[in-house]
């Protein structure tokens, strides 16, 4: 990685935390340290799935939130504040600027994931009073977690890089929803002929299948992920995003910025 | 800023914004307060807004297994707050927990904990002992492996439907599990030739005694076999004037007679240790029937059981 997308990453980190995003994460204890110790007082025998359940839930949610509202302001932000042309007028490329962002961007989320996961083994002690073997399966959700966000991130950096901040967080949350239904959508064209097939088969692969990423159920009954879906999933993230990535750097090579 | 005490245009308007916002939360306190007093016990009012499984399920964006444990925890609420109130309708119960377990199939203390509200009859459950199996067959349709919902299925065919040969069924059907409670297989037999009896009824709830953990089952098994021990004694009592009667050509008059005449050894008590009474046409009873909600005999002619069961052993 070239030192100019570092440097621009790094400034997109610091941005978001002068941005207090990391706030969130105070809302974060308050809610998880609430719900451990109230739900074994007005439920029966689910401490340690509401935990676990509500944790990654909260993770992935406050998480896929900052993806896009801080997301679809990377670029436009740097146009109204007239900083992006200050950036392309050193020797940096319009590519170098996207993808940097984008890193920024992802670490912003992995530092607020990190956290959030001390959080969620923290209360999980406190309701189970000890780890089991299975609690391990709860960093593998926690990755397919970030995954997902690489996806968003990349996402609403491609609308952000054409479209205004609200158009793209219609879009971005969006597709965060049919994404959450692609699996109805390839079953639906399984269904259908001719014409209608494909482009139900074409559409359910266009969009982000997010629901592969969620493993929140199984983890929390002590299920263990196989190998294999950790391996597919990361390499489904990777071409995704680099997809999307893609396709917001050929756009914003091509914008006309005067 | 003279002498330095008195306070800046800043600083005045701190205290004031202050001020202001805790006397505003204060009233809107008291105001809703009073609100309520104006609209005293909002009433209980059933409302499940989505009673579909399905729809629940997408709208939940693949996020199951929170909401399964959010309608978990409202059916154990709704059922807490109507058992307590001495309300006798849980028509809503039965939809939460299908939707509790459709989105979540393996969350088992739904299956558990959902057949001991939905099975017995009011006050004490829902008396929807057809949809607590219903929700059984389904639990065991996607744990084929766990036994206990075996053992609740059967548990839900004897004690509710008193459906000896089904019970016994499903007994056998988890005692196959490997793993399973041996008192499985011992309860599929005993069920299959004496599903009515005492004994049967208190080797199936020591067991519940034995194997939970929750306070409330502990004490609801433990109150049965309290139950089932008053019901015993009465038995065995009875016998014990029969034999008298048909000896000696009348009924005894007192207690002591008969314990002397036989040879039983002293006053027999009930569980708590008060003495059984001896009425005058021959039949024993309770000195406190309330304290014993699931005894079935020793209660006075006309006796009408508390609608709210008061247990006296506590876990």
């Amino acid at each position: 990685m070239s030192a100019r997308i570092v440097h621009i990453a790094t400034n997109t980190f610091r941005e978001a935390v002068r941005d207090r995003v990391l706030y969130n994460l105070i809302a974060f204890a308050l809610l998880l340290s609430g719900a451990s110790i109230l739900v074994g007082q007005i439920s029966i025998d689910i401490e340690r799935l509401v935990v676990i359940n509500l944790g990654l839930t909260a993770v992935s949610l406050f998480g896929i939130v900052i993806a896009i509202f801080i997301g679809i302001g990377l670029v436009s932000k740097e146009i109204e504040k007239r900083t992006l042309y200050t950036v392309l007028s050193r020797p940096v490329r319009r590519w170098e600027f996207i993808v940097g962002k984008y890193f920024g961007l992802a670490g912003t989320l992995v530092v607020n994931t990190f956290f959030m996961a001390i959080g969620v083994f923290g209360a999980l002690l406190y309701v189970s009073h000890k780890f089991v073997a299975s609690d391990a399966s709860v960093f593998v959700a926690l990755y397919f977690i970030i995954l997902e966000f690489l996806v968003i991130c990349s996402l609403s950096l491609l609308f952000s890089s054409y479209s205004s901040p609200l158009l793209s967080a219609v879009f971005t949350f969006s597709l965060f929803v049919i994404g959450s239904f692609a699996g109805d959508l390839r079953g639906f064209a399984g269904m259908a002929q001719g014409i209608t097939h494909w482009l139900a088969l074409g559409t359910s692969y266009l969009v982000p299948n997010l629901s592969a990423f969620n493993v929140i159920t199984s983890v929390a009954h002590g299920q263990s992920v196989p190998a294999q879906l950790i391996l597919q999933n990361t390499l489904y993230a990777f071409f995704y995003s680099a997809m999307a990535l893609s396709g917001a750097v050929l756009i914003f090579e091509r914008r006309n910025l005067k | 800023m003279p002498g330095g005490t008195s306070l800046n245009t800043r600083q005045r308007t701190t205290l004031v914004a202050a001020a202001c916002l805790v006397f505003s939360l204060a009233a809107s306190v008291a105001a809703l307060r009073r609100v309520d007093r104006i609209r005293p016990g909002a009433p209980l009012e059933d409302a499940l807004y989505v009673t579909s499984p399905n729809i629940v399920k997408r709208a939940s964006l693949g996020y199951n297994g929170l909401m399964a444990c959010i309608y978990w925890t409202r059916a154990v609420q709704y059922f807490g707050e109507r058992h307590f109130a001495g309300m006798g309708s849980y028509n809503d119960l039965a939809p939460l927990l299908e939707i509790a377990t459709h989105l979540d199939p393996q969350l088992a203390v739904v299956y558990h904990f959902g057949a001991s509200f939905l099975a017995p009859k009011p006050p004490g459950g829902a008396g929807e002992p057809v949809r607590a199996i219903q929700l059984m067959e389904y639990g065991i349709q996607n744990n084929p492996n766990d036994w206990h919902l075996y053992y609740d299925l059967g548990f839900v065919y004897y004690t509710e439907l008193k459906n000896y040969p089904k019970a016994s069924e499903a007994f056998a059907r988890g005692a196959a599990i490997p793993g399973a409670h041996l008192s499985l297989r011992i309860l599929a037999a005993r069920m299959a030739e004496h599903g009515g009896d005492i004994e049967t009824a208190r080797i199936l709830w020591t067991e519940t005694l034995e194997s939970n953990n929750d306070g409330q089952i502990k004490a609801n098994a433990a109150e049965h076999l309290r139950g089932l021990k008053v019901d015993e004694d009465v038995i065995h009592l009875q016998d014990a004037i029969a034999k008298f009667e048909q000896q000696t050509g009348r009924l005894p008059i007192t207690m002591f007679e008969l314990v002397s005449a036989e040879g039983i050894a002293g006053i027999p008590e009930d569980p708590d240790g008060s003495a059984y009474l001896l009425t005058l046409d021959g039949h024993i009873q309770l000195q406190h029937p309330d304290d014993f909600p699931f005894a079935t005999r020793g209660f006075p002619p006309g006796y009408k059981a508390p609608i709210r069961p008061t247990f006296h052993v506590k876990f």
